[in-house]
C-alpha cells in the first residue's frame, strides 16, 4: 500500500484563555492507516479534531490536507474537500426521522437541493437506503431521532459523516455512551462500513482493548503534545503510557 | 450648526442616552441569568411613566410636597417591577423555559400585547403629562442656553449611580454574586446547589424596576403617551445588540452613542431622527456581528 | 394516514366554502379577499417558523410590495394587475436578498428584533418623506386592468377574489412542496442542529437566505394584492403591529403546516371583523391571551386541533370495529 501523507498538522497552537490546548502539534496521518488518540480527559484530543475539521481556527500552525494548507477554513469547506466527522455527543437532525437524516447528507453530498422534488424521491435515496444496511440500521429508517437510545444515535452520526464520501473521517469517542457489552460489536460494524468506504479514519478512544483491536496505528495526546506515536502494541507497553493515560483510564 | 445648538444637542443626547440606558442595562441583565430577550421589556418603561405620572398628578394636587416626586420614582419603580414584573416571572416565564427558543419569544411577544391594552384600559389613550420634577430643580445655564437641570444634570447622575450600583452589587453582594455566578454557568451554579428560580425571579424583577424607573424618570420631560413602550423596547434591543449582549459597562456606552446620534439628527436632519439609532445598529453589526464589547461563544462540541 | 387525511379533507372543505362564500354571501367578498392576501403573507412567515426563527418585521416586505404596487399603478395612469403582483413579488424577493444577506448571520430574538428594527426604518420613511411616499395618508392605488381589460368595480372585485383564491392554493402547493424538498429539510434542519448542517458541507446561512427570500416573496405577494383590494396603501402596511399579526395568526393556524396559513387568516379575519366591535379597546389583550393559550395548550394550533378530532374520532371508530 502507497504511504500518502492525508493530513499534516505543524506546530498547531491554541490557547483558552491560560489554558493551552495545543501547544506545538506535530503529527502526519497516513492514508489508509488507522489512527487512535489516546491520552487523558483534558489533553487536547477533541481540540485537534476541532481545530483539523475547521470548527477552531489555530493561534499557530498550519493544517494541510492532501497537500493543500487548509488552515482556518470552514467545516463545510473542509467536507467538500473529503474531511468529515462524527462527534462525542451525536449531532443529528432530531426532529427528523433516520432515513430522512441520512437523505439530507446524501442530498448535501451531490449537491441536489431539487427544491420542488421530495426528499424521499431523491436519486440518492437506494444509496443512503444501502449506507443504513451497512451499520445495521436498516430497520430503523422511519423512527425519530428523538426516540433512539444514545448508541444508535451514535452509528447514524457515523452514517452521515460517512455518506458524505470522505477520504478521511474523524470520530470523537465513537464507543462512549454504548454498553461496554456491545462495543466491540458496536466497533465491527463501523469499521466494517469504513472497510467497504475506503475511509482512513482517525478516532479518540479510551477503551485500550477497542484501541488494540482497530488501530493501525496509536498517538498518545497529553497537555496539548503528542508524546508518543507508533503500533499500538509498542505504544500500549510504553511504561510512560501505561503510568499516565492507561493508568489513569483503569 | 453652531456652539449652542451643539451644546443643545449634547445635553439632549447624554439626558435621553440616561433613559435609554436604564431600560437597556435591565433587558440585558436579565437576558444574560434567564437567556430570554424579554419583548415585554418595554412596557415596564411605559407603566413606570404612566404610575409615576398619575399618582404624581393626583398627590400633588392633594397638596402634598413636590418634593415627594422623586421618592415617587423610586417607589413607582420597584412596585412595578415587583408587582407586574415578579408574577410575570413567576408564574408565566418560569414555565417555559424548557421550551424551544422561538416559543419563549413568542410568549413575552403575548405579555407584550397584553401590557400594551392593560395600559389603554388603566390609563385611556389620553396623553399624561406630569412635570413637577423637572421644575423643581430649575434650570441652569451653561454656554449661555439654558437648560433644565433635570435633565442635565439628575438624569445622567442617576444613569451613573445606576451603573455603578449595579457593578458594586454584583461584585460586593451575595446575590449580586448568585446573579454572576448563573450568568456564567448556570448548569455549574444549579449544581453547587444555587437556587436558580429564585435568582431568576430577583433578576427579573431588578431587570424590570430598572425599566420602570427609566420611564419613571422619563415621565417628568415628555409626555406619556401610548406606544411608548413598543418604541423603547426597539430601542434598547438595538443598544443591546450594537454593545453585545450581557455587557453593562458596554451598554452604558453604546447608549450615548445611540442618543448622541439620535439628538444630533434632530438638529440636522430631523426626518432621521428615528433611524439613527437602527442605522447605528446595523452599522456596527455589520462589521462585529457580535456587537461592540460581545465576546464570540463558540458551542461545545 | 388519518392524519394526512383529515388535514386533506379540512383543506378541501374550507376550499369548497371559499367558492360558494360571495355567491351565498356577497358581503363576504371583499372581507374574504383580504384575508386571502395575508393568508399569502402568513405562509412567508411560516417558512421561516419551520426553520425556528420569527420574524417580527415581515411587514416589510408587505408594504414594499404594497408600495411597488402603488407607485407603478400611479405612473402607469392604472397599470395592469400581474404587473402590480409581478413587481411586488420582485421588489420584495430583492430587497429581502439584500436584507437577509445580513440578517440570516442571526438567529432567534436577534432574528426576530432585526426584522423588526428593518421594518421600523421603512415605517419611518413612509411616514417622514411625505413628499415620496405621501407620509401618513398613504397613497391611492388605481384600479389595474386585468389583462388589459379595465372592468367595473364589481366584475373586478370578483376577478381579484377568485384570482386571489387561486393564487394562495398554488402558493401553498408550491410551499409545501419547498418544505418537503432536500431544500427545505434542510431549512427545518436549521432548529435542530446547525452544527451537523455545517459539517455536512451545507451553508446553514445560505439554506436560510433561501427561505427568507421565498417568505419575502410570499409577503410581497400578499402585499401586492391587498394594495390592489384595497385601493390604497398607507405606512400602516410596514407598521410592527402588522408584522405581529402575521406571526400570531401563524401560530393561531398552525406553524407546522402550511394550511394554517390559510386556516388561520380565515379565522382570524372573520373573528377580528365581527368581534372588533365587541373587543376593540382589548383587541391586542385579546390577542395576547389567545397567543399564549395557543402556545402554552395548543402548540400546533387550529390545523393541529382539527387533526387530533380528526385523529381521535377515526380511533374510536376503529376500536367500535
Amino acid at each position: 500500500m502507497s504511504e500518502t501523507v492525508l493530513l499534516q498538522a505543524k506546530d498547531l497552537e491554541i490557547r483558552f484563555g491560560g489554558v493551552i490546548a495545543a501547544s506545538g502539534i506535530n503529527i502526519e496521518i497516513m492514508e489508509h492507516k488507522n489512527l487512535a488518540i489516546i491520552g487523558p480527559n483534558g489533553a487536547g484530543k477533541t481540540t485537534f479534531l476541532n481545530m483539523c475539521t475547521g470548527y477552531l481556527k489555530p493561534h499557530a500552525g498550519k493544517i494541510f490536507f492532501d497537500g493543500e494548507d487548509v488552515t482556518g477554513i470552514a467545516p463545510r469547506k473542509l467536507v467538500r474537500k473529503g474531511v468529515a466527522r462524527a462527534f462525542q455527543i451525536p449531532q443529528l437532525f432530531t426532529e427528523h426521522t433516520v432515513l430522512e437524516n441520512m437523505l439530507m447528507a446524501g442530498a448535501a453530498q451531490a449537491r441536489n437541493w431539487a427544491p420542488l422534488t421530495r426528499i424521499d424521491r431523491i436519486a440518492q435515496r437506494g444509496e443512503m437506503v444501502h449506507m443504513l444496511e451497512m451499520i445495521k440500521c436498516a430497520h430503523l429508517a422511519d423512527r425519530l431521532v428523538s426516540e433512539l437510545p444514545e448508541g444508535q444515535r451514535k452509528l447514524i452520526d457515523i452514517a452521515l459523516a460517512l455518506a458524505l464520501k470522505p477520504r478521511l473521517l474523524f470520530m470523537d469517542e465513537p464507543t462512549s455512551g454504548v454498553a461496554s457489552s456491545e462495543k466491540f460489536e458496536v466497533l465491527e460494524i463501523i469499521s466494517g462500513a469504513l472497510q467497504e468506504s475506503k475511509v482512513t479514519a482517525v478516532f479518540v478512544e479510551h477503551d485500550m482493548g477497542i484501541v488494540e483491536r482497530f488501530a493501525d496505528e496509536v498517538a498518545v495526546w497529553n497537555r496539548g503534545q503528542v508524546l508518543f506515536r507508533g503500533a499500538p502494541d509498542d505504544i500500549l507497553k510504553h511504561p510512560d503510557v501505561i503510568r499516565d493515560v492507561i493508568g489513569e483510564e483503569l | 450648526m453652531n456652539v449652542q445648538l451643539f451644546a443643545l444637542a449634547i445635553v439632549d443626547g447624554v439626558s435621553y442616552a440616561a433613559l435609554v440606558f436604564l431600560v437597556a442595562v435591565g433587558l440585558t441583565l436579565i437576558f444574560g441569568v434567564l437567556r430570554v430577550l424579554n419583548v415585554a421589556h418595554g412596557s415596564f418603561y411605559a407603566i413606570g411613566a404612566y404610575t409615576t405620572a398619575s399618582v404624581g398628578g393626583a398627590i400633588f394636587a392633594a397638596g402634598f410636597s413636590p418634593w415627594l416626586a422623586f421618592p415617587l420614582m423610586i417607589v413607582a419603580a420597584v412596585l412595578v417591577g415587583t408587582l407586574i414584573g415578579g408574577p410575570i416571572e413567576k408564574f408565566l416565564l418560569s414555565r417555559i423555559y424548557h421550551l424551544e427558543d422561538v416559543l419563549q419569544i413568542l410568549v413575552t411577544f403575548a405579555v407584550f400585547l397584553i401590557l400594551e391594552d392593560f395600559q389603554r384600559l388603566v390609563w385611556g389613550v389620553q396623553p399624561l403629562f406630569e412635570a413637577t420634577a423637572l421644575n423643581q430643580l430649575g434650570t441652569v445655564t451653561v454656554f449661555g442656553i439654558t437648560y433644565t437641570a433635570y435633565q442635565l444634570i439628575f438624569l445622567p447622575v442617576v444613569a451613573v449611580l445606576v451603573l455603578v450600583g449595579l457593578r458594586l452589587g454584583l461584585r460586593r453582594t451575595l446575590t449580586g454574586r448568585l446573579i454572576t455566578a448563573v450568568t456564567e454557568d448556570r448548569e455549574a451554579a444549579i449544581t453547587i446547589g444555587i437556587d436558580a428560580e429564585k435568582v431568576y425571579l430577583i433578576t427579573f424583577i431588578v431587570g424590570a424596576s430598572l425599566a420602570a424607573l427609566g420611564g419613571a424618570l422619563a415621565s417628568a420631560t415628555t409626555s406619556v403617551v401610548p406606544g411608548m413602550g413598543a418604541d423603547m423596547i426597539v430601542l434598547s434591543f438595538a443598544v443591546v445588540a450594537t454593545a453585545g449582549l450581557g455587557q453593562i459597562e458596554g451598554a452604558a456606552i453604546t447608549a450615548l452613542m445611540i442618543g448622541l446620534g439620535r439628538s444630533f439628527a434632530v438638529y440636522v436632519w430631523p426626518e432621521m431622527q428615528v433611524l439613527v439609532p437602527y442605522l447605528i445598529m446595523f452599522g456596527v453589526l455589520l462589521v462585529r456581528p457580535q456587537g461592540l464589547f460581545g465576546g464570540i461563544e463558540a458551542r461545545k462540541i | 394516514m388519518t392524519s394526512i387525511l383529515s388535514k386533506r379533507w379540512l383543506l378541501v372543505f374550507i376550499v369548497a366554502l371559499l367558492i360558494v362564500a360571495p355567491i351565498v354571501a356577497p358581503s363576504t367578498q371583499v372581507l374574504l379577499t383580504l384575508a386571502l392576501a395575508k393568508s399569502l403573507a402568513v405562509l412567508g412567515v411560516i417558512v421561516l417558523l419551520q426553520a425556528g426563527q420569527v420574524s417580527f418585521g415581515h411587514a416589510l416586505f408587505f408594504a414594499i410590495a404594497a408600495y411597488g404596487a402603488a407607485f407603478l399603478g400611479r405612473s402607469m395612469g392604472g397599470g395592469e394587475i400581474l404587473l402590480n403582483l409581478v413587481l411586488g413579488v420582485v421588489a420584495a424577493s430583492a430587497v429581502a436578498l439584500i436584507v437577509g444577506l445580513f440578517i440570516v448571520r442571526y438567529r432567534h430574538i436577534f432574528f426576530g428584533m432585526l426584522n423588526l428594527a428593518a421594518s421600523m426604518i421603512f415605517y419611518s420613511f413612509l411616514e417622514k418623506f411625505y413628499y415620496i411616499t405621501g407620509g401618513s395618508d398613504g397613497l391611492s392605488v388605481p384600479r389595474p386592468t386585468v389583462l388589459g381589460m379595465a372592468l367595473e368595480r364589481a366584475e373586478f372585485e370578483w376577478i381579484l377574489f377568485y384570482g386571489a383564491l387561486l393564487l394562495v392554493l398554488g402558493a401553498l402547493a408550491l410551499t409545501h412542496r419547498f418544505l418537503t424538498s432536500p431544500l427545505g429539510q434542510m431549512m427545518r434542519a436549521i432548529k435542530t442542529n446547525e452544527v451537523r448542517l455545517e459539517y455536512l458541507g451545507v451553508s446553514s446561512r445560505r439554506v436560510l437566505l433561501a427561505g427568507y427570500v421565498l417568505s419575502a416573496a410570499l409577503c410581497g405577494l400578499g402585499g401586492a394584492l391587498m394594495a390592489t383590494a384595497q385601493g390604497i396603501v398607507t405606512p400602516e402596511y410596514a407598521w410592527w403591529i402588522r408584522s405581529g399579526e402575521f406571526v400570531f395568526i401563524a401560530i393561531l393556524g398552525g406553524a407546522g403546516s402550511v394550511n394554517g396559513a390559510l386556516v388561520g387568516a380565515l379565522a382570524y379575519e372573520f373573528v377580528k371583523n365581527y368581534a372588533a366591535a365587541f373587543a376593540a379597546d382589548i383587541w391586542q389583550l385579546v390577542l395576547g391571551t389567545v397567543l399564549l393559550v395557543v402556545i402554552l395548550f395548543a402548540p400546533n394550533g387550529i390545523v393541529g386541533l382539527s387533526q387530533r378530532l380528526g385523529n381521535g374520532r377515526s380511533e374510536k371508530e376503529e376500536a367500535g370495529q
